[in-house]
């Protein structure tokens, strides 16, 4: 199994599948009265915010404690971070202190992966979203959540061969859409990409995705879903598109276009969502959206991610 | 590597029935049962027994599997364990649960099995059938039923076969050392 999860691109198909397996039996237990499992009892896991976040963050948390480990919350607001600690210098601090995971989210792209490389900690580290370049579980649990909506409850060992997943929206700041790609990719899944030119980034191209800038098009065949991106205003640092009114009449989810879709495919939005600008309400509470169930399957894939990276000897789990 | 075959599928067959016989006379009856088969080969010989429980007595008896991978003591000193699924279809509580496995060893598995029984509720009696007793307890564990007890050295592997995982029913014994 694999020591670190960074990013989906270096996850193999077989390694994805026993993980969303492993998701299936943790799900299972979200039925039962005591939900809680001592796999992590003894284990101490850090979770390192160095961004705001509400539902990666307490989702961690809640697979955290189901999995019986000790947890530390921290972010950066209101830690040493604000008096100009380095990452290196906080990461240090927390060795001393005994931790044996890390989960960390962090506004510079590669900052999971310098933890993992570098001899400042020598424990597993999950990437919770780093800048704009990966966000592994998330893409986990929509896969999950993808692949039981359509294999039901004969998914176990099955990929996502051959479904057809159009991703619309902020490509260019999204860490979410870039583990989705990948991952779905390893799947067998087929994804087209659809965005406003000014917000696929250069070297898409060599993306394993179809690129497309007219949504209409890209919904006029069957698709099995449609993955809305949150529109990342707080990362725009120019002008993207004109105005927010044109940004959702050509690349948002309106009420015309969710009528044109059909029964069958599924809305998925890893949240928050900005409702009336790349999803309208309609569609975003529509008995098609599975953006709840994306949020509930994001504690069993994380507590399948943890319980494989934080259990089992260090020399044999080393890929 | 030598490995001897010390049950037969006639052997294997007999051996279930008698458990069989053996969790209908000490329950007197098959009322209350509940089979929790240890994953992989425990769900198998559960299934086995239960159907066997149905040729005695015309009686289907609530057949599970409890996996118990998270709930072992020893996960952090081997390879990561991917857990398999547990299925329990009636409510435990106040039920007797025999639970079932190929082969008892050191006790670690039961003991562990007893921890995710916790979990799941609180029968009013627990019992345990197993295939082979092998010996090398480590804990203070035992079996109510037992097709055969096997004394066997820590350096053999007991392999237990069954016709739904490996295409045939047979227990062999493997003295390791040189082929």
């Amino acid at each position: 199994m694999i020591r670190h999860l960074l990013s989906t691109r270096d996850l193999s198909r077989t390694s994805a599948i026993a993980l969303l397996d492993t998701a299936e039996d943790m799900a299972a237990l979200g039925a039962r009265e005591n939900k809680k499992l001592p796999a992590l009892r003894g284990k101490t896991i850090v979770n390192l915010f160095y961004e705001d976040s509400t539902r990666t963050r307490i989702s961690f948390e809640v697979a955290q404690k189901r999995l019986s480990a000790d947890v530390i919350n921290f972010s950066a607001r209101g830690s040493s971070v604000s008096k100009g600690e380095s990452l290196k210098d906080t990461i240090l601090t927390l060795r001393e202190l005994g931790v044996d995971g890390v989960v960390i989210r962090h506004p510079s792209s590669g900052a999971p992966q310098l933890l993992a490389e570098r001899d400042w900690i020598d424990v597993p580290v999950v990437n919770a979203g780093d800048g704009t370049h990966e966000h592994p579980t998330q893409a986990l649990l929509d896969a999950f959540t993808l692949r039981k909506e359509v294999s039901g409850d004969d998914s176990r060992g099955r990929g996502l061969d051959g479904a057809r997943v159009v991703i619309v929206g902020d490509v260019f700041h999204s860490r979410v859409a870039r583990s989705n790609i990948w991952l779905l990719e390893h799947l067998g899944a087929r994804v087209t990409v659809v965005a406003p030119a000014t917000l696929i980034p250069s070297g898409a191209e060599r993306w394993p995705i179809t690129v497309s800038y007219d949504l209409d098009a890209a919904l006029s065949e069957p698709v099995d879903a449609v993955m809305m991106l949150r529109v990342q205003s707080e990362r725009m640092r120019e002008a993207f598109f004109p105005n927010a009114h044109e940004y959702a009449q050509g690349w948002g989810l309106t009420e015309e276009r969710f009528a044109r879709l059909a029964p069958s495919t599924l809305i998925m939005h890893p949240g928050p969502m900005n409702r009336g600008l790349e999803i309208c309400s309609a569609a975003a509470d529509s008995s098609q959206s599975v953006i709840l169930q994306q949020v509930a399957n994001g504690v069993f894939v994380r507590m399948a991610v943890l319980y494989s990276i934080l259990t089992g000897t260090s020399e044999v789990s080393h890929e | 590597m030598t490995a001897n075959t010390v049950m037969q599928s006639a052997d294997v067959a007999r051996a279930v029935t008698r458990i069989a016989h053996e969790i209908l006379e000490s329950n007197r009856g098959s009322d209350n049962l509940v089979l929790l088969g240890i994953p992989t080969r425990g769900v198998t010989l559960a299934a086995r027994i239960a159907a066997a429980i149905f040729e005695i007595d015309g009686a289907t008896v609530p057949l599970g599997s409890l996996d118990v991978t998270m709930y072992r003591d020893d996960l952090h000193d081997n390879p990561m364990r991917e857990p398999a699924p547990t299925t329990v279809p009636v409510d435990i509580d106040q039920a007797t649960v025999v639970l079932v496995d190929d082969v008892l060893y050191s006790g670690r598995t039961v003991r562990a099995a007893l921890d995710a029984l916790t979990d799941l509720g609180r029968p009013d009696i627990v019992r345990l059938a197993v295939l082979i007793d092998r010996g090398h307890r480590e804990l203070p564990i035992r079996a109510d039923y037992v097709g055969k007890n096997l004394p066997s050295s820590p350096g053999e592997r007991i392999n237990v076969c069954f016709v739904e995982t490996d295409d045939v029913d047979a227990v062999d014994i493997d003295r390791g050392g040189s082929s």
